[in-house]
């Protein structure tokens, strides 16, 4: 498995999206620090940014990836390889070049800022690690759509359909059921909403971390209420953890049974 | 050496294969010959375990195949369609496959059997498809393994190279090893294939040597013996 990690990797560093992924991110980052010099500021802009974009991109790497070595699987497939790993060799390596980009990207601009010496540096850790999370959340996620289906265009639709659904019309129809049912208690209900998508829960991690109730909305308000901060986090960190291990192991389910 | 016992694969509605009975036990050359769409390919992979099969039993070596893989590393094979990764050059490729297969590999001789040198530091995406088919060809060979599966090994060859391969498949024979071909040229089956199996909708309908498939259908070449088989099975069904 590490060998077909390995060249997954180093292909798609060689790969000039990789380039500008991590370029854009550095790029942003510096622009933030030079607009701001508060560091805290920056992690919650970064956070806003995080939450979308890392999703997407991963989404998108993952699902473009599979189809693309298709013919590199094929040729494996008659190889004496194990089956699951060339399929988690593959994720394992786009997950983790997606990572290297995101972590240099935004880790290189605050490290010349000195975040370190502040009291901001746990913050600056959360957010990386929520970026490397989502990252390899939403790669697994797209893996998982690209091996289901063998029509790219089908699945390409999918891959983004899913994306959209966690980033944008979740909340949307988890507010409008909060305001049809708002003479009933529905802290249960929400904060169970808010743990079956690992966007909002990375949303609260961060911002349990970070300590801003103003932000926090009605969930994180009703999880720092239930959990406090400390069980708080550690419930989201679980939780996020699951929202990896699911789709990695649904990978391996689906390559199991496949025919080539 | 290979033993396939009632194999069913279906593809959706399309049943490929009907209860495949198979058994490879000598060294030999075998042509599996059939119409397209009547399972060759899809035996093929699934002795290598690309093709998971509904029900029935193969195995290799003496032992079941189902979830194994390191019993690949005894069967060469050569793909019906050669593709590659278009961003790799062939000696990059031909040095991934090295990596991930440890066996030692005769890769040299191969690449000036088939005249490769000069592309070597050519990207796969850029080359003709008689090329590509010499890459494979070099991937298939450079290991010495006692079972070799060419899925038409001629597309896109041109002469010189034919005549190349006919002898390299010659000479894998006289080192004892238990070859299977497919293909639509008869005069390579009649060169080189010692035994035939002829496949009609998924099922054997023929297995024996190519002097019994000729007394069978009592004609003198294996181009019209088969054409004879496939009219008669025809009429048969029509009737």
């Amino acid at each position: 498995m590490f060998k077909i990690l390995k060249y997954s990797f180093f292909d798609l560093i060689r790969s000039r999206w990789t380039y500008i992924y991590c370029g854009f991110y550095m790029l942003f980052t510096f622009s933030l620090l030079w607009l701001s010099s508060d560091l805290s500021k920056v992690v919650i802009s970064l956070m806003n940014v995080v939450l979308l974009l890392c999703p997407l991109i991963a989404t998108m790497f993952g699902v473009m990836y599979y189809y693309n070595s298709r013919e590199f699987t094929e040729l494996l497939l008659a190889q004496p390889v194990k089956r699951t790993s060339i399929f988690l060799g593959q994720y394992l390596g786009v997950a983790a070049s997606l990572s290297a980009s995101w972590v240099i990207g935004v880790g290189f601009p605050f490290l010349i800022y000195g975040v370190f010496g502040s009291a901001q540096a746990g913050n600056f850790l959360m957010l990386l690690l929520i970026g490397v999370v989502l990252s390899f959340v939403f790669s697994a996620i797209a893996f998982f759509i690209a091996l289901k289906n063998e029509n790219r265009i089908k699945g390409f639709g999918l891959a983004i359909l899913a994306w959209l659904f966690f980033a944008v019309i979740y909340d949307g129809i988890l507010l409008l059921s909060l305001s049809l049912l708002s003479e009933y208690p529905v802290e249960k209900f929400s904060l169970i909403a808010s743990v079956l998508n690992p966007i909002d829960l990375s949303r609260i991690l961060i911002l349990l971390k970070l300590d801003i109730s103003a932000l926090m909305g009605f969930t994180g308000a009703v999880f720092r209420k239930f959990l406090g901060t400390g069980l708080g986090m550690v419930v989201s960190m679980a939780v996020l953890a699951v929202w990896v291990v699911l789709p990695v192991l649904s990978i391996r389910r689906v390559a199991m049974r496949k025919d080539f | 050496m290979i033993s396939i016992q009632q194999l069913h694969k279906s593809f959706g509605t399309n049943k490929v294969l009907r209860g495949i009975d198979l058994e490879f036990d000598q060294p030999g050359i075998t042509a599996v010959l059939g119409p397209n769409g009547s399972g060759k390919t899809t035996i093929i992979k699934s002795i290598l375990g690309m093709v998971l099969p509904d029900s029935g039993t193969i195995s290799v070596q003496g032992e079941n195949i189902s979830g194994k893989w390191r019993y690949r590393n005894q069967i060469a094979y050569l793909p019906q369609i050669a593709r590659f990764p278009e961003n790799l050059t062939v000696a990059e490729l031909i040095r991934m496959v090295k990596d991930l297969n440890t066996s030692t590999a005769q890769d040299e001789a191969i690449i000036s059997l088939f005249e490769l040198r000069p592309f070597l530091d050519k990207r796969l995406g850029n080359l003709s498809g008689g090329t590509r088919q010499k890459v494979n060809l070099v991937l298939t060979f450079m290991y010495d393994c006692p079972i070799i599966f060419l899925d038409e090994p001629t597309a896109g060859l041109d002469p010189i190279s034919m005549v190349r391969l006919k002898e390299l498949i010659h000479q894998q024979r006289l080192l004892g090893k238990t070859i299977l071909i497919t293909t639509h040229v008869m005069s390579l089956v009649e060169e080189l294939a010692e035994e035939v199996v002829f496949l009609l909708e998924g099922q054997i309908h023929f297995r024996g040597s190519l002097k019994e498939l000729k007394e069978k259908s009592e004609e003198t070449n294996v181009e019209r013996a088969i054409a004879k088989l496939l009219e008669k099975q025809i009429t048969e069904m029509s009737a």
